[in-house]
């Protein structure tokens, strides 16, 4: 049925005003319902319905195209000159200059252009425009702005697949962890890291041994990659010679490279003298020559090398604290420290949680072992002194950041809280006496200013989502450089009222330390007055003690079985008793009750020993 | 001989290093210093007259460039365009 509605003008009345009226409501159509197809419908029931009161969100996605850039020069070669000269004939660039020379319009130029030139000059000598007028007001200004840090680059292994299939790099697709990051000592532009993977056992077969040397310039493509026969643990420049570099590999070796003659080592050690674990530790030493090292590893040992002769270590050292010198007894060492101030002294951090100090030029081996710091519960996983302080040090290790001075042997002076997740590196500040770094396992870097807060970290950073694995600061203290567990580098710019030395800090830093130790001092004279006052107690109750004959564990156990069937037999009987008198005099009731009370009282043997002395009584009553 | 005596005057000033003219095109005409390095400030610092002088006149085309100085670390160049040549002067203000 078509619901249609005519509506007819003439024409000769188009355009004419209209008028309005008014008429009452007229039904045009009725459409009655028709019950027949009222069978094509369902009723539905129940009716789902909702209602959001939420704003309408959709998700966009915007990512700009990475674009690899590649520095290329242009060489220039001396142009301009009019077609007929060539620039490489000396005389005719002589003959043409002269020519121009004696151009009127040149003099008339020169001139005037002489005097404009004089007059700047002269300018410029007489007073110095830019001067610094109140130079030395700026530095009382306080830094009052927040303290921050400021990711600058970030250098990763994410080759694109692009290049994958084009340039055919080693792609690197399993991750590996950046394990030890390096400064270049001069420029400080570039950043050797080694990555290796620390997981026990878990070499992919494919998985590369390289580790590179980053410029910071282009952080899409390493400037030279390094290439050992085993992963690299543990990579340092030399601080003297900026093109040598020495590297500690998983598998106990040591090699050390010449950048100037590209990726593969000059030399390696050999493996039969090399250590038997991964070389966690390797640091340059102070020497004449400038190619000493020394490294340490978990197998217990500290070895001493001349990288020109890596055939076999100049000096070995055992880490055995119970100074026989026995590898058995040794503990493995995570992390190794020298100070280039103290030639002869260095430290090491065990996989036991002690800090140990030695000395190089003791006479005898057992001798270089000096003393013993313990005090973390995991192990050392850095060590680091301070660069102005050098009798006081940081160790970082399972929960907690501790500061330790060298004089007090018993523990720590200063500690942070204990983390929810684990410290994976820490150092020090190379600018400011009192601030140090540390990364954690969750992620974050944390930058604490112990002269202002010691409960918190002054900032923390979330870095990445994966965990942090090594930490190092620039020589200049505004930059640090972070590896991750999957191989990434992130430089972060730390904002400058972290990296500013302040007014008296030294000074205050100083005195905090002082403090702290004479605190720990005072602690360590107490505690000893209180172990000796003990043991002079318990010598003078020497026999007393003797007499307890010294059980064995089966002894106790028939001790604790028969006092057991003591107890339930106890109680048995008491039951019985009970029971018997509740056939008895008209007190029975009362017993009764009482006998549910004790027996609800039960359990307890306390109660046992009263309720047996009720129960006499009880009877004696009873009797009487 | 006048010019002699203007570029012996200027160069004699206290500070002054260098002294350099060129041409409209680029080409040094007169120089106390190495080729090289000629050639190298030469190139240069005309494409950046020319560009400093082209934004001056952009701005308002009435105005022209009458004098480029720029002040480094090191020590400050100074630019005196003219129509057809360039005088160059390298002074180390004194401090």
């Amino acid at each position: 049925m078509e619901i249609i509605y005519v509506y007819t003008r003439k024409r000769s009345e188009f355009g004419r005003p209209c008028s309005f009226s008014d008429r009452p409501a007229k039904v045009s159509v009725d459409i009655p319902p028709d019950p027949s197809m009222a069978s094509g419908f369902v009723l539905r029931n129940p009716v789902d319905s909702y209602v959001q009161h939420a704003s309408d969100m959709s998700e966009h996605e915007v990512n700009t195209e990475r674009v690899e850039v590649e520095s290329r020069g242009v060489n220039h070669v001396e142009g301009g000159w009019p077609k007929d000269i060539n620039p490489q004939e000396v005389e005719q660039t002589i003959r043409f200059r002269k020519k121009a020379e004696k151009d009127e319009n040149y003099i008339n130029t020169i001139t005037h252009l002489g005097t404009l030139m004089e007059h700047c000059v002269k300018q410029n000598n007489a007073i110095n425009i830019y001067e610094e007028y109140f130079g030395e007001e700026e530095m009382a200004e306080v830094e009052d702005e927040p303290p921050s840090a400021k990711t600058i680059n970030v250098i990763s292994k994410l080759t694109s697949f692009f290049d994958i299939l084009l340039s055919k790099r080693d792609p690197n697709v399993t991750k590996r962890t950046a394990t030890h990051l390096s400064w270049h000592p001069d420029t400080c532009k570039k950043l050797a890291v080694a990555y290796s993977s620390l997981e026990f056992q878990q070499n992919i077969k494919d998985m590369s041994f390289d580790s590179y040397i980053w410029d910071l310039e282009n952080p899409n493509k390493p400037e030279l990659v390094l290439k050992p026969s085993s992963p690299l643990v543990s990579l340092e420049y030399n601080p003297k010679d900026s093109h040598i570099l020495v590297g500690g590999c998983y598998n106990g070796q040591m090699a050390y490279w010449d950048t100037r003659k590209g990726g593969l080592p000059v030399e390696v050690s050999t493996v039969e003298v090399s250590h038997r674990d991964p070389v966690y530790g390797a640091i340059w030493l102070q020497s004449k020559t400038g190619t000493e090292c020394f490294s340490a590893s978990t197998d217990g040992q500290v070895l001493w090398w001349d990288i020109r002769k890596l055939s076999e270590p100049t000096e070995t050292l055992v880490l055995d604290i119970t100074r026989q010198g026995l590898l058995e007894n040794a503990l493995g060492a995570v992390t190794l420290e020298f100070e280039p101030t103290m030639p002869t002294k260095f430290m090491v951090g065990t996989e036991q949680g002690i800090v140990i100090a030695c000395n190089r030029k003791a006479k005898t081996p057992p001798e270089k072992i000096t003393s013993t710091y313990s005090g973390h519960h995991g192990p050392v996983y850095a060590l680091a002194r301070n660069p102005f302080y050098p009798k006081i040090f940081l160790t970082v290790g399972d929960w907690t950041a501790r500061i330790w001075s060298e004089e007090t042997k018993e523990s720590s002076i200063m500690w942070t809280k204990y983390h929810l997740s684990y410290l994976t590196d820490g150092c020090w500040s190379t600018v400011r006496p009192a601030v140090f770094f540390t990364t954690r396992s969750d992620g974050t870097l944390d930058v604490w200013d112990f002269l202002f807060k010691q409960n918190d970290p002054s900032l923390s950073l979330k870095v990445c989502d994966e965990p942090l694995s090594s930490l190092r600061l620039q020589d200049s203290g505004c930059v640090v450089g972070c590896g991750s567990k999957l191989g990434t580098i992130t430089l972060l710019e730390i904002s400058s009222g972290l990296c500013t030395l302040q007014r008296n800090e030294k000074t205050l830093a100083n005195a905090m330390f002082e403090r702290e130790t004479k605190r720990e001092k005072i602690l360590e004279a107490r505690h000893r007055e209180m172990r000796l006052k003990e043991r002079a107690r318990s010598e003078g109750q020497g026999t007393e003690v003797e007499e307890m004959p010294v059980e064995s564990p089966h002894e106790v156990l028939d001790r604790a079985r028969r006092e057991f069937f003591k107890v339930i037999e106890a109680e048995l009987q008491r039951r019985a008793q009970a029971e018997t008198q509740e056939h008895g005099s008209a007190s029975a009731f009362q017993l009764k009750d009482r006998a549910g009370e004790e027996a609800a009282a039960q359990g307890e043997e306390s109660q046992l020993p009263k309720d047996k002395e009720e129960e006499e009584e009880e009877e004696e009553k009873d009797a009487a | 001989a006048e010019v002699e005596e203007t570029l012996k005057r200027i160069q004699a000033h206290k500070g002054v290093i260098a002294t350099i003219v060129i041409n409209a095109e680029g080409i040094p005409i007169r120089t106390t210093l190495d080729n090289s390095t000629t050639v190298q400030y030469a190139g240069l610092l005309h494409q950046l007259t020319m560009k400093a002088r082209s934004t001056v006149r952009d701005i308002d085309p009435q105005n022209d460039l009458t004098f480029l100085r720029i002040r480094s670390k090191k020590h400050e160049i100074m630019v005196a365009p003219d129509k057809e040549y360039l005088l160059i002067v390298i002074q180390n203000p004194c401090e």
